[in-house]
């Protein structure tokens, strides 16, 4: 991999906050992907921070068109590299939850539908970011976001979070993945195995946030290791219609250590007043654990050396 | 030239833009548009067009495709009505300001609540202010040679910018008339393949769709607007090389018929002309002094030749099959801004045809002897006049 900074495809000097998780996701997708690819993002964060007029830290053909048709422009870049013979460029979406869970998901589903030979990626950090942390489909249940905060009569958003890869797995694509900014080597391989697909593939990057999730912002990394430890947010991959591959937990963490840094969960902590709250997203965190079988070193995806 | 076939006016528009070869066709199915893209995709199916024809999930996606594929660099072409044409809005506006020449055919009817599928204007004059380059055609000849010089006009370096080639629907796409075709090899001459300057390519990667701000939006707006500007003058190019090489009447920004020495014009655009014409050569034979002025290319507006073909007229009627709501009849805003230094002619704005209702040589009698009355009456004109609305309704 590439180590100086002119070999980067994604340069540095572009203006998201300091400790993003989607610059380090996307750093790490374009090494995967190498030159010979086209971007599409959709409008979200990461459009916003990389594209001021006249200034690019895209090393590699990108286009930003609307909010909601990442997935059917990609589709329309996929059919002109076909009819030109040129098949051998990729095109991958990079596109928010926002982008992707709610306003998006008819075009992606039609893109899916259609088995483009696109890879769609997700950086989902559970709310409108870019608009100041909206409640979003993606949003997971209990936080607080601006639009439905946390007060004396709700406990932040009242719904679990859409489970956006079961929806893509309906679709019967060829490679769905579910990944963390925190692992990058993961994210790295998943994106270059999606790459070698012949039909549509997508994959979640869970992605923390520093100023949505209010902590600080050297703890990108370590929010994203515990999100993942605690079971709250299992790492697998689906192919031929089953799940192939668990993120096992090395060690695992109770959903507070996981929740506890981060501002979004502070209503909970507040004297016992999340005590209840709590309690359920243990509960959903022991029934992934139990449901996926993610618990034990025996099998895991990633190893030691996999860390940031 | 090749002897004119009766052809449905969908195929006559289908046969253009298999003519021009587009790489990429995208399509979602809606009442009136449906036979032209059904007709391209039995020509994609049965290898006559080596096209990618992708079939959208909405017309929203549809023109998102038809973006992509441009953006990539290559020609491409997608045709909706009414909601549809809604639903593209969005899209439309971002290709305008990405530069994007996408071909559309806007077959026109009427915008829900209420629902109809019947033809008016409503759609595709909402589009009006979005950058999209637009022709209003009368007949199935007029849609065929239309749409091949849509492509060439929307390419041009100095142009880049969405084209649509509006037609009512029903009248024009289902009906059947004479239209003469175009030999391919002349057509090839007339139409280079699509090699644009700029599209998405690894081997030279540029950022397209930037975020802009004070210090430059202004300017990329009125780059757009220069572009519809050249546009006029492009048009006209386009249309003598057309008729160079096809013998075919190149596309117009306004046609005159029967002008001279008119007292009254009347104005309007699409299929209504032709009875409008019928009605010209009436009342000329019964002694009145009334002319027509086609419009043809809507957007942009002609309004340096309206000003020239209006000057001397006493009145011009405007025939809107459209409505600003809370204003006027959109086509006479224009005309009204591009006579607005002449103390004459007087301009009336008159709403017709919604929905398909029709407008037969009575109407446009009726709305000539109006506007007669009115010349000579000193009142001040406001407003559009709905005609024929049904007073126990309302």
């Amino acid at each position: 991999m590439p180590e100086r900074d002119e070999q980067e495809l994604f340069a540095r000097g572009h203006r998201a906050c300091p400790g993003c998780g989607e610059a380090i996701a996307t750093r790490w997708i374009l090494k995967a992907t190498g030159r010979n690819v086209i971007i599409v993002s959709p409008t979200g964060c990461l459009e916003t921070f990389t594209s001021p007029y006249m200034f690019s830290p895209w090393r590699v053909p990108w286009i930003h068109p609307l909010f909601e048709n990442g997935a059917a422009v990609a589709s329309g870049i996929e059919a002109a590299l076909k009819h030109k013979g040129r098949q051998e460029i990729r095109v991958v979406v990079i596109g928010g939850d926002g982008a992707t869970f709610d306003i998006g998901i008819g075009g992606l589903s039609g893109m899916f539908e259609r088995g483009h030979r696109v890879v769609y990626i997700c950086y989902d950090n559970e709310a409108y970011m870019n608009t100041g942390n909206q409640r979003c489909s993606s949003t997971p249940l209990f936080a607080s976001t601006t639009t439905e905060p946390a007060g004396r009569l709700f406990p932040g958003k009242n719904r679990p979070k859409k489970d956006m890869a079961s929806i893509a797995i309906a679709h019967g694509i060829d490679y769905v993945a579910t990944t963390s900014v925190a692992y990058p080597k993961d994210l790295f391989n998943k994106v270059q195995k999606a790459l070698t697909m012949i039909g549509p593939s997508y994959i979640q990057v869970h992605t923390p946030c520093v100023g949505g999730w209010g902590y600080p912002s050297e703890k990108t990394v370590e929010i994203g290791r515990l999100a993942v430890e605690s079971g709250l947010v299992p790492l697998f991959e689906w192919q031929e219609g089953r799940i192939v591959n668990f993120h096992k937990i090395r060690k695992k963490v109770p959903v507070t250590d996981y929740l506890k840094p981060q501002k979004r969960y502070s209503h909970l902590f507040a004297e016992d007043r999340g005590k209840a709250e709590l309690e359920c997203l243990q509960a959903m965190a022991d029934r992934n654990i139990e449901r996926f079988g993610l618990a034990g070193l025996s099998g895991s995806s990633t190893t030691e050396a996999d860390t940031a | 030239m090749k002897k004119a076939e009766i052809l449905e006016g969908s195929m006559a528009v289908a046969l253009a833009v298999k003519s021009c070869k587009p790489g990429v066709i995208s399509a979602y199915p809606i009442s009136p548009q449906t036979h032209i893209v059904e007709y391209l995709a039995k020509m994609v199916a049965s290898g006559e067009l080596k096209s990618e024809y992708v079939v959208a999930d909405s017309e929203f996606s549809a023109a998102s495709i038809i973006y992509g594929a441009s953006a990539a660099g290559v020609r491409s072409y997608t045709a909706s009505s009414s909601q549809g044409l809604l639903l593209m809005t969005e899209v439309i506006y971002n290709a305008a300001g990405t530069r994007l020449p996408m071909v559309f055919t806007g077959v026109n009817r009427a915008i829900s609540a209420p629902i109809s599928i019947q033809v008016d204007h409503q759609d595709t004059l909402s589009l009006r202010d979005s950058g999209l380059i637009q022709f209003y055609v009368e007949n199935g000849q007029e849609a065929y040679d239309a749409h091949i010089q849509a492509f060439r006009l929307a390419e041009d370096s100095e142009i880049l910018l969405p084209t649509m080639i509006c037609m009512d629907g029903w009248v024009l796409t289902h009906g059947y008339e004479p239209v003469e075709l175009i030999d391919q090899e002349l057509i090839d001459t007339f139409l280079s393949p699509y090699h644009p300057i700029h599209y998405l390519d690894p081997e030279n990667p540029l950022t397209f769709g930037s975020y802009a701000e004070d210090d430059i939006l202004m300017e990329l707006k009125y780059m757009i607007q220069a572009a519809m500007d050249q546009a006029k003058k492009k048009i006209v190019e386009i249309a003598s090389e057309f008729h160079r090489i096809t013998g075919h009447s190149g596309m117009r920004l306004v046609e005159t018929y029967r002008t001279e020495g008119a007292e009254v014009l009347l104005m309007g655009m699409g299929s209504m002309v032709g009875t409008m014409k019928e009605a010209v050569d009436r009342m000329r034979e019964d002694g009145i002094a009334v002319g027509l002025i086609k419009v043809c290319c809507y957007r942009p507006f002609p309004s340096e030749a309206i000003f020239e073909s209006c000057n001397g007229a006493r009145a011009v009627a405007v025939l809107d099959q459209g409505f600003s709501m809370g204003s006027e009849g959109p086509l006479s805003l224009d005309v009204k801004a591009a006579l607005s230094n002449l103390k004459t002619p007087a301009v009336f704005s008159f709403i017709t045809g919604l929905a398909g209702r029709e407008v037969t040589i009575e109407t446009i009698q009726r709305i000539t002897s109006t506007v007669r009355k009115g010349i000579d009456s000193d009142q001040i004109i406001r407003g559009s006049q709905w005609v024929d609305l049904n007073q126990s309704i309302l």
